[in-house]
């Protein structure tokens, strides 16, 4: 072999490691969070945690049960603004396909998906805190609310796009509308796969801080007021995590953990139910 | 009949028409609520270096500064490691192995910010100050590493930007990868090629798109909040070192929104708001516009009959 092919074939070699090395590069710190939120985590989480107030500086223990409550109502806001919006114009898009009303959208969608939290932030405290002088769970549904709605609808988008053209055709076939083809054939075809979508906005916009600090700000007390501040886990967990105490960094973790776990089984979930869907139309 | 489904696509569209909506209304109001501050100010604004709530005087150099410095920081620490995932998922590593590999990558995406940013805090702040302690005292003369060893600071928000942003650019690049046809490696294999050389035959091909892909990554980056607020320092002063602690646009969002007490901080800060919304929608414009123009360019409809001959 001549030295040429020797350099090219040790180039080539080392490429391939390099590759390697990369993959563990961006593996080691996905272990190092993981292992440290359940360490930390662990040793925080309790009961209490779950069904306890957070109790003032110096008490030890105390839970975050306001801010679960809290984050259970603030999604829920959300995906009742972000589940209908999304779910109709994925509909739109995947209809429409070819028009330029649904390429707009498509664009749109993808802009506002790309649109930093902070700013959506920002955006809802002009439209939903100054006019009336008060942060509220309310504005906080809908910053999460309208983080959704791209994800929800390119999501819809996509799935609807996967379902053979001939259940549609054979809807429009038997005198069918195309809002009853749609509603009656093709959506519950596609259907499996648009709420493991809607499973996997929620998991994302659960632990979504900054759209949430100046909207539904925060709050110590326990409140399921739609038109007061309310508590969030991931806010908690950030006023938490800058102060000086050591008991509060230990519930910080805690509630790192709660959240990351609720992103992992959602993650894993939706991959199970892509996996039989893919099985059942035999992808 | 026609005026039902003339009635279904108006009903349909008019919720697609809140996707556009929702995009021009955060334009739109965000110009609206800092007015006073850009006509106050104009480019001075983004001229000058003093931010000082108390005599009500804004200049926002320091925070584009810092955003700039830690998203390009982020980008060249991230930008091969991702390659090199994308490479290995797509073309190197064994079948079985690719989709697992895919889901570990993707659980970087999902994890939350303020997760990576309490992580931040308490574990990677202090191994960034032992490895800033570590700096031999000679590369300390130099401004990129000067000043004391604090762990919070400019290199900990890139490292931690930059953990973050590697399974945006991985997946999209390992797509457009993907879109590459066959028929291009199997060329270059033809002609005696090495696995490097086909590799970086198709990565040629795919130059359009893998831009795009970087792009996308620095997009993310700028925008990035919690995490970054949370190990950067705050500290609205321009430094080239990496030991410094800075102040980004998005952070300083985040810590003086709730507490600005004059219509003009809070003009000021929703100004800022305002940029950020700006870059960022033109860069991910850019970036969607190079990876659909490289999605194009590559004629699915010569490449599809090879693929299924081959699969």
């Amino acid at each position: 072999m001549s030295n040429t092919t020797l350099r090219r074939k040790a180039v080539s070699s080392l490429f391939v490691g390099f590759c390697a090395l990369s993959v563990l590069l961006a593996l080691v710190p996905l272990a190092l969070i993981l292992f440290f939120v359940v360490a930390q985590g662990v040793q925080a989480l309790n009961l209490d945690f779950f069904t306890h107030m957070p109790r003032p500086v110096g008490e030890p223990g105390g839970g975050m049960a306001n801010a679960i409550v809290g984050t259970l109502i603030l999604t829920g806001l959300g995906s009742l603004l972000a589940v209908p919006v999304g779910i109709m114009s994925g509909i739109y898009m995947s209809e429409y396909a070819g028009s330029r009303f649904a390429a707009a959208t498509r664009f749109a969608a993808d802009t506002l998906n790309g649109v930093p939290s902070i700013v959506i932030g920002v955006f809802v405290y002009g439209l939903a805190v100054l006019p009336f002088k008060q942060f509220s769970a309310f504005a906080g549904g809908i910053a999460l609310g309208i983080m959704m709605i791209p994800i929800i609808a390119r999501t819809t988008e996509e799935l609807l796009l996967l379902i053979p053209g001939s259940m549609r055709e054979g809807a429009l076939a038997l005198g069918a509308t195309r809002a009853r083809a749609v509603f009656t054939v093709v959506l519950p075809a596609a259907l499996p796969g648009i709420v493991t979508g809607v499973v996997l906005a929620l998991a994302r916009i659960a632990g979504e801080t900054a759209p949430l600090l100046f909207t539904s700000f925060n709050n110590r007390y326990f409140s399921t007021k739609l038109s007061q501040p309310i508590a969030s886990l991931t806010v908690q967990v950030f006023t938490y995590a800058i102060s000086p105490y050591a008991d509060w960094h230990r519930q910080a973790w805690a509630g790192a953990l709660v959240l990351v776990s609720i992103v992992l089984l959602c993650s894993l979930l939706a991959r199970v139910a892509t996996r039989r869907l893919e099985r059942m139309h035999g992808g | 009949m026609q005026s039902k489904d003339l009635r279904f696509r108006l009903g349909t569209g008019a919720f697609a028409l809140v996707l556009i909506l929702l995009v021009v209304g955060i334009g739109v109001e965000l110009t609206r609520q800092s007015m006073s501050s850009i006509v106050k100010f104009g480019l001075n604004f983004w001229r000058t270096q003093t931010w000082d709530p108390v005599v009500g005087d804004f200049g926002a150099l320091p925070f584009i500064w810092g955003t700039l410095y830690s998203s390009i920081l982020a980008l060249v620490l991230a930008t091969p490691v991702a390659l090199g995932i994308a490479i290995f998922s797509s073309e190197l590593a064994p079948s079985r192995l690719r989709q697992p590999l895919v889901f570990l990558i993707e659980l970087l995406a999902a994890i939350p910010s303020i997760v990576y940013g309490l992580w931040g805090i308490f574990v990677l702040v202090p191994a960034v100050r032992a490895l800033e302690v570590a700096i031999p005292s000679v590369l300390r003369q130099l401004p990129l590493f000067s000043g004391p060893p604090l762990g919070v600071g400019m290199l900990a928000a890139g490292l931690i930007l930059a953990i973050m942003i590697i399974p945006f650019t991985s997946s999209v690049a390992r797509e457009v990868l993907k879109s590459v046809p066959l028929a291009q490696r199997e060329g270059a294999y033809a002609l005696g090629a090495t696995r490097f050389e086909a590799i970086r035959a198709a990565l040629f091909f795919a130059r359009t798109g893998i831009v795009g892909a970087v792009m996308l990554g620095f997009g993310r980056a700028l925008g990035e909040t919690m995490a970054v607020t949370m190990v950067i320092g705050n500290n609205p002063r321009i430094s080239a070192s990496l030991l410094a602690p800075q102040y980004t646009m998005a952070a300083v969002l985040a810590n003086e929104f709730t507490e600005a007490d004059t219509d003009l901080h809070i003009a000021a800060l929703i100004e800022i708001g305002l940029v950020l919304f700006v870059i960022t929608l033109v860069i991910n414009g850019l970036s969607r516009l190079l990876i659909w123009s490289m999605a194009r360019s590559s004629t699915p409809r010569a490449a599809a009959p090879l693929a299924e001959a081959a699969a």
